[in-house]
């Protein structure tokens, strides 16, 4: 067991489950840089089958809409909408549960990682009521497979995703002056084409006008849901599209689905995009203020490799700062994933009530995954988890989650096999001097070492 | 002998017959029992020389110094109750609440978890039986059935652990954290000003939030931190129902009083406030089944008798125990005392242990839930056939 390899398993990865400071240990690079040879695990429904496929959820939710609107104009009394919303609200918190599952059990945790960075990179939220159904699909079409892949990939699979042309309303965006915005009078929608240059691509400084702006919105007109459910629910209409060449930040695209293609892969291999990208890696990885070395390295590597994921990856293990100990604090899923990886929940027949209890538990501490306010996504540095609230309820959740362990564990064997070398010997003392085992473990799970990494 | 028996007349002016002669009055084991039995841990070791102290005794006042209390509820002129036991002290003139002093598990060293292992699997040291006394006790009792044990807790604590089967129960909305876990808290974050200066001012939130609330009683045993009535009430009810558990097992910790422990003001009274409310809400919501009760309160050992440097104390030995309900036979203090000279301290510091806990435990089983001698001494608790039941601690 070595420091390296401990500081691999929390700071890379997702906490220590029994005995994986151990095998990290044997070679901590290579443990973490294996993970991320092949596209990311895909989560699996708890209680047994298969999630829907993206367009399987589009043809359903347009069903829905159909059934909604005739039911509105018969004047029918009864209320589907509260019926549908319900089921809507279980779609999420189902894809929610296995992704929280696959967080627990997962031997490829840095892999995870990625998955949970780049989806809060490319948000869709499931505060969207249009969007909820699909934002695991998402997840799992859009992110999962292109963690190993690279960026330019990953970004075309985010834009052209039923659930992403619903959550920035791009599904509805119609070129003004195409054959169905001339008969119909309705126009483009710059909601997606603002965010992809500020929020997924160049970043808020990347060097963009409101002139752009309007251009890659009418680069994106057309682009909507596959109501037959093909193509995993994406469409391109020709006759929705906004004709004629369109200029973007000095650069002529047709008017067709490849020109729109060609435009996106030029933003996501943007020196401005590097940078953003560079930056909110290194503040994920690395620190709340990273060194800028740190950053202008990743930065080249992006460039260098036009976007390989797994290049960054290796530039982020690779760099000495990312290995100081400490410097972040676990956003509330990292802690509570950790807390269940420690004690290794769930267990036994009370599982399902233990993952139900996780997503409470990260909820109270202020966070929903997939479900943040805005398309900016959850934060990314230690105070926005750290108020007082916040840091009592983690106490709080500290003490009660080891109350599920049968009785006569040992804190402190849980706390070495945990934590490794990085226990301090503070917490040690406090432990050893707690009132009961109980306690002893609290005080481990609300130690500073537990919640930052 | 004859120092314990002179020792006790003195004490419990309960006639000829003491707990540790008079014959045993074993319960009628009918199956299943109508009786309830009810153990609380009190982890962190409790100071039985503030929860119940010694005020008679003629050393009292000088060796506890600031942690002496001024005005405890004097139940036979020599000892008393804490200020804050105001309900405790209405059961013992009710004659529903026994006293023991100068009681612990045989363990002699003074390790929490330890301790606890002790207290829980009624061996006489640590981690050499594998399951509780309590559990042991299911099958002599006749409720090992899974729906007739109850622990007040997530999973059953060691007590409780073990083969028979047994249920549990916790409240939606569990209690917080008591004071002494947060003071721990702060140690803890010491060396991370970011995490400490949130704790420190969530707390403050607390405090002003509670200080805004017009009763004071429910700001010390109601709404605020570390408030075991939820636990309590909630054992209670579920107790009371005709076909619910017979047994049950509460967790209250919050007793390891090294910092401001405090005399009638302090970390020590919040808490024994906090448990005094809860249990005359466990009494309440027994009802009628309270007759049928006995809550059997025990700590993994006692605590120094003299104040440390930081106002409170730190691990003992000997300590207090309770035995309360409306099935006990109650209104006194058994105990062989021996006095708080330097010279009758254990290892010259903590209160001396004279009674083994076992003693109550098998005295109570025998006596309130009908366990045969050959029960207790073979499984319940193993090397025990030289600690003789107490007896007369339930009423015929």
């Amino acid at each position: 067991m070595s420091l390296e390899g401990a500081i691999a398993v929390h700071r890379f990865g997702l906490g220590a489950r029994p005995g994986e400071i151990d095998r990290a240990s044997r070679n901590p690079k290579a443990w973490l840089l294996s993970q991320l040879n092949i596209a990311a695990d895909q989560p699996e429904p708890l209680d047994g089958g298969s999630f829907k496929s993206g367009g399987d959820l589009v043809v359903e939710m347009l069903q829905y809409q159909r059934e909604r609107a005739m039911e509105k104009r018969m004047g029918t009394q009864s209320d589907p909408v509260k019926d549908f919303f319900k089921t809507r609200v279980k779609f999420f918190t189902d894809e929610l549960a296995a992704r929280y599952q696959l967080g627990f059990t997962t031997d490829r945790p840095f892999a995870e990682r990625f998955v949970w960075f780049w989806s809060n990179h490319f948000v869709v939220s499931a505060q969207n009521p249009r969007a909820i159904t699909l934002v695991g699909a998402f997840e799992r079409e859009a992110i999962r497979p292109h963690i190993a892949g690279t960026f330019e990939d990953m970004a075309l699979a985010a834009m052209s995703h039923p659930a992403m042309l619903l959550y920035l309303d791009n599904a509805q965006s119609i070129g003004p002056d195409s054959p169905a915005g001339t008969r119909f009078g309705k126009g483009r929608n710059e909601n997606l084409g603002r965010e992809l240059m500020e929020l997924y691509t160049l970043g808020v400084d990347g060097g963009y006008s409101q002139a752009d702006v309007i251009s890659m919105a009418n680069i994106l007109t057309g682009w909507t849901l596959n109501p037959a459910g093909q193509n995993n629910g994406f469409a391109f209409y020709e006759n929705r599209h906004e004709p004629g060449e369109v200029t973007l930040r000095g650069r002529t695209y047709p008017p067709s689905l490849e020109g729109g293609i060609a435009a996106i892969k030029d933003l996501a291999n943007d020196p401005a995009t590097a940078r953003h990208i560079a930056t909110k890696l290194a503040i994920h990885f690395i620190a709340d203020d990273p060194p800028a070395e740190s950053v202008a390295r990743l930065q080249k590597t992006f460039t260098d490799s036009h976007g390989d994921l797994r290049a960054l990856a290796h530039a982020v293990v690779n760099d000495p700062a990312a290995w100081k100990s400490g410097t972040k604090m676990r956003t509330p899923v990292e802690y509570v994933t950790a807390g269940y990886r420690l004690l290794d929940l769930p267990k036994g027949d009370n599982a399902p009530k233990q993952v139900q209890g996780a997503l409470a538990a990260t909820r109270l501490m202020g966070q929903t995954p997939l479900a943040p306010p805005a398309p900016k996504g959850w934060p990314d540095t230690s105070d926005a988890w750290s108020g007082p609230d916040a840091v009592l309820t983690r106490i709080e959740w500290a003490k009660r989650v080891g109350q599920g362990l049968p009785a006569g564990f040992d804190a402190l064997a849980i706390a070495d096999a945990g934590m490794g070398p990085l226990l301090t010997p503070a917490t040690r003392t406090v432990m050893a001097r707690a009132e009961s085992q109980s306690d002893a473990l609290a005080f481990l799970i609300a130690s500073p070492e537990f919640q930052r990494r | 002998m004859t120092t314990r028996r002179t020792i006790l007349k003195s004490m419990t002016a309960a006639g000829a017959l003491s707990i540790w002669d008079a014959p045993i009055r074993y319960a009628f084991a009918s199956v299943p029992t109508d009786r309830r039995l009810v153990v609380v841990i009190l982890r962190g070791a409790l100071d039985g020389l503030a929860a119940v102290p010694p005020h008679g005794d003629k050393d009292y006042e000088s060796v506890r110094g600031s942690l002496a209390i001024a005005h405890p509820l004097d139940i036979d002129g020599f000892f008393a109750l804490h200020p804050a036991l105001v309900n405790v002290k209405a059961m013992v003139d009710a004659k529903e609440a026994a006293l023991f002093h100068n009681i612990c598990s045989p363990y002699r060293d003074r390790s929490h978890f330890d301790g606890q292992n002790v207290l829980e699997t009624g061996a006489t040291g640590p981690h050499i039986l594998q399951d509780g006394w309590l559990n042991r006790a299911l099958v002599p009792m006749g409720l090992s059935d899974g729906d007739h044990a109850l622990a007040v807790a997530q999973t059953p604590p060691l007590l409780l652990s073990g083969p028979a089967r047994a249920t549990s129960w916790m409240p939606a909305n569990m209690p917080a954290p008591d004071e002494a876990f947060l003071a721990r808290m702060r140690i803890l974050y010491a060396r991370d000003p970011n995490l400490l200066g949130s704790l420190n001012s969530a707390m403050d939130m607390q405090a002003a939030a509670a200080g805004a609330m017009d009763d004071p009683g429910a700001r010390m045993g109601g709404a605020g931190y570390g408030n075991l009535t939820p636990l309590f009430e909630g054992a209670g009810k579920l107790l009371a129902a005709a076909d619910g558990p017979r047994v049950a097992v509460l967790d209250a910790g919050g007793w390891d009083t090294h910092f401001n422990e405090g005399a009638a003001e302090g970390q020590l009274p919040r808490r024994l406030q906090a448990l005094d409310t809860a249990l005359e809400t466990l009494k309440t919501s027994l009802g009628p089944a309270w007759s049928k009760t006995a809550v059997v309160m025990a700590t993994e050992f006692g605590r120094t008798v003299h104040p440390n440097g930081s106002n409170g104390t730190d691990h003992g030995t000997g300590g207090a125990a309770f035995l309360l309900g409306g099935a006990v036979n109650g209104g006194a203090v058994h105990a062989e005392w021996t006095g708080l000279s330097t010279a009758a301290l254990q290892d010259g510091r903590d209160q001396p242990a004279r009674t083994d806990l076992r003693a109550l435990f098998k005295g109570v089983l025998a006596e309130h839930m009908g366990v045969s001698a050959t029960a207790l001494n073979a499984t319940v608790f193993p090397d025990s056939g030289g600690v003789a039941p107490l007896r007369q601690l339930i009423r015929a």
